[in-house]
């Protein structure tokens, strides 16, 4: 079945980031489309974690833009990230350790309790309502990620590939847009990845999730994504889909070096 | 030797059992003012792991606050309503300017940061109201209940049965407002990770503001009720280390813990001047708290009611 590939869902335009003298990202500019899977791909410290960190607002560019859902924005703020549909997972885990696999992914649903204060307080009649609705979504999650043994278990506790799976879930439980995920599949055996490979593309076929994602793995990423970007030493290299990529002369340089003679 | 240590006291507690519960009830209503200290301690370390070391200071600035206003002629509920928004004035202060550049830093950068507001909070307090004693009488006598006490023989103070009514209220209200929902959990989230707290949406400057201010009215009651008791005056501020046995005794991130510690330390500290103090020449209560901390820290590190630490590595 040929999937849709819909219109442009956020695009950045002639970014470029620096810490300092550091030039992170520049010049950068991709479009990424609905409903695709776009990878990230480049040699370590090619800023690739730096270019998704611009997009969910945790640093700011000092030059370039960003349009997302057809607003444009000089900058994120990572508050209205979250809440306009931009979801992320991280490289190292960042999950709230002493909190149950089901506390943790009911964070994710933050942004879509609406009731107030005094409500919460009383935790009465309609957000004791709204509470349970949000927890029969987090259930379905639970069940789609397949961690039903692991609901109340302390996150600290788990081993590593199913932190990562939790990591997805909370980011789910938003109903992102745009999903961004940091090296998904880091640091896991076969199995493993191939679970999270069928994760990824069974999120974007079921809820129709964009997603963006950054992986070393290149076999996972010619496997799954629809258009690739390449960056090293925060420039982009090429952009096209997996296959002209693979075939690109500057590409297969950065990643094996080029004799100086 | 024997005697004095292990005999003597529980003849005391056989001989007069009436006199005995006068002990035990007036330690347990100076547990709950402890606890009320702590509570302060409790929602800021349960927004960002940090041990608040301005809690002491922030009691002090608030009740200075009050006293100065009231002896200014204001009518003593407005002082109370305008040092309540002083003391959210304060938070927001505290969040744009101290914690909000230290976002994503390490616990220990907090609590040194928090040091820095109790100098400045300790200062600014004093420079505006001065550094004398005031007294400060919010109408509730120091007075036995006359009637109880002929009715049963028990004499219980008026004031510490205030004090106790006022903290359960205050108590009851904050774990309904932070336990099981969406805030208790925001906070909870914004103490592990801010950046996946962030991610997830969760307006970390809005939760800081909103558990200052808190901790900020907590610390007004605190003052309040401690100031009339002893004045107010400097000392108070050293008032807000004897809910450190308490924290460590009910667990940093437990309300109830916070609740528990306070009426265990408050009896027991009482229980062991009255019965144990000559045994060990007077004044124990000054210390005893803090040795039971330690010999608790010894035993469950985590306290009552805290979250055990898992460090998977």
């Amino acid at each position: 079945m040929e999937k849709k590939i819909g219109e442009v869902l956020l695009s950045v335009d002639h970014i470029s980031l620096a810490f300092g003298g550091v030039k992170a990202l520049t010049d950068i500019c991709f479009d990424i489309r609905e409903k695709e899977v776009f990878a990230i791909i480049g040699p370590n410290g090619a800023g690739k974690t730096s270019m998704l960190n611009v997009i969910n607002g945790f640093y700011h560019p000092q030059e370039g833009e960003i349009t997302y859902k057809g607003v444009h924005r000089k900058q994120m703020k990572s508050h209205d990230a979250a809440v306009q549909g931009i979801a992320r997972t991280f490289q190292n885990v960042a999950l709230f350790k002493g909190m149950s696999t089901l506390d943790n992914i009911m964070t994710g649903r933050i942004i879509h309790m609406k009731r107030n204060m005094f409500w919460q307080a009383c935790y009465l009649g309609p957000a004791r309502k709204e509470e349970m609705e949000n927890r029969e979504y987090v259930e379905d999650i639970i069940e789609f990620l397949e961690i039903q043994s692991i609901r109340r278990t302390p996150v600290g506790r788990l081993p590593y590939g199913l932190q990562k799976r939790v990591e997805l879930g909370r980011a789910l439980a938003m109903e992102p847009d745009l999903l961004l995920l940091d090296e998904p599949m880091a640091g896991m055996n076969i199995e493993e990845k191939q679970d999270m490979c069928r994760f990824v593309l069974d999120v974007n076929d079921q809820y129709g999730t964009t997603i963006a994602l950054i992986e070393h793995d290149m076999g996972v990423v010619m496997d799954i994504s629809d258009k690739v970007v390449v960056l090293d030493y925060g420039k982009k290299l090429a952009e096209g889909t997996p296959d002209e990529v693979r075939g690109n002369q500057t590409v297969i340089d950065a990643y094996l070096g080029v004799p100086h003679n | 030797m024997m005697q004095a240590f292990i005999f003597d006291p529980f003849m005391m507690m056989y001989d007069s059992p009436l006199f005995f519960v006068e002990v035990l009830v007036s330690g347990l209503m100076s547990g709950v003012m402890y606890a009320l200290v702590a509570l302060g301690f409790v929602l800021i370390f349960k927004a960002s792991g940090v041990f608040n070391f301005a809690q002491g200071a922030m009691v002090l600035f608030a009740a200075l606050t009050f006293v100065g206003l009231w002896e200014l002629g204001v009518n003593p509920w407005l002082a109370l309503i305008l040092s309540a928004v002083t003391m959210i004035g304060v938070a927001f202060c505290v969040e744009r300017i101290v914690l909000r550049p230290l976002v994503n830093q390490d616990p220990i950068i907090f609590f040194m940061a928090t040091i820095g507001i109790t100098y400045f909070l300790d200062g600014f307090g004093q420079t505006i109201w001065g550094s004398e004693v005031r007294p400060l009488d919010i109408g509730i006598p120091n007075e036995p209940f006359m009637d109880f006490a002929e009715w049963s023989g028990l004499y219980i103070n008026k004031f510490d049965v205030f004090a106790t009514v006022v903290c359960s209220v205050l108590v009851a209200l904050l774990a309904g407002f932070f336990t099981k929902t969406k805030i208790g959990r925001a906070l909870r989230a914004v103490a592990d990770d801010h950046q996946a707290a962030l991610s997830v949406g969760i307006p970390l400057k809005t939760i800081w503001t909103i558990v200052w201010s808190v901790a900020g009215i907590v610390g007004l009651a605190a003052g309040i009720l401690w100031g009339s008791k002893l004045g107010v005056q400097f000392t108070l501020a050293l008032i807000a280390f004897k809910a450190l046995p308490v924290l460590i005794l009910g667990g940093f991130t437990s309300i109830p813990g916070a609740i528990i510690g306070g009426l265990i330390i408050g009896s027991g500290e009482k229980i062991a001047e009255v019965y144990w103090g000559d045994a060990f020449g007077g004044a124990i209560e000054d210390w005893f708290a803090y040795v039971v901390a330690l010999i608790f820290l010894l035993f469950r590190p985590q306290g009552l009611f805290g979250e055990k630490i898992i460090e998977r590595v």
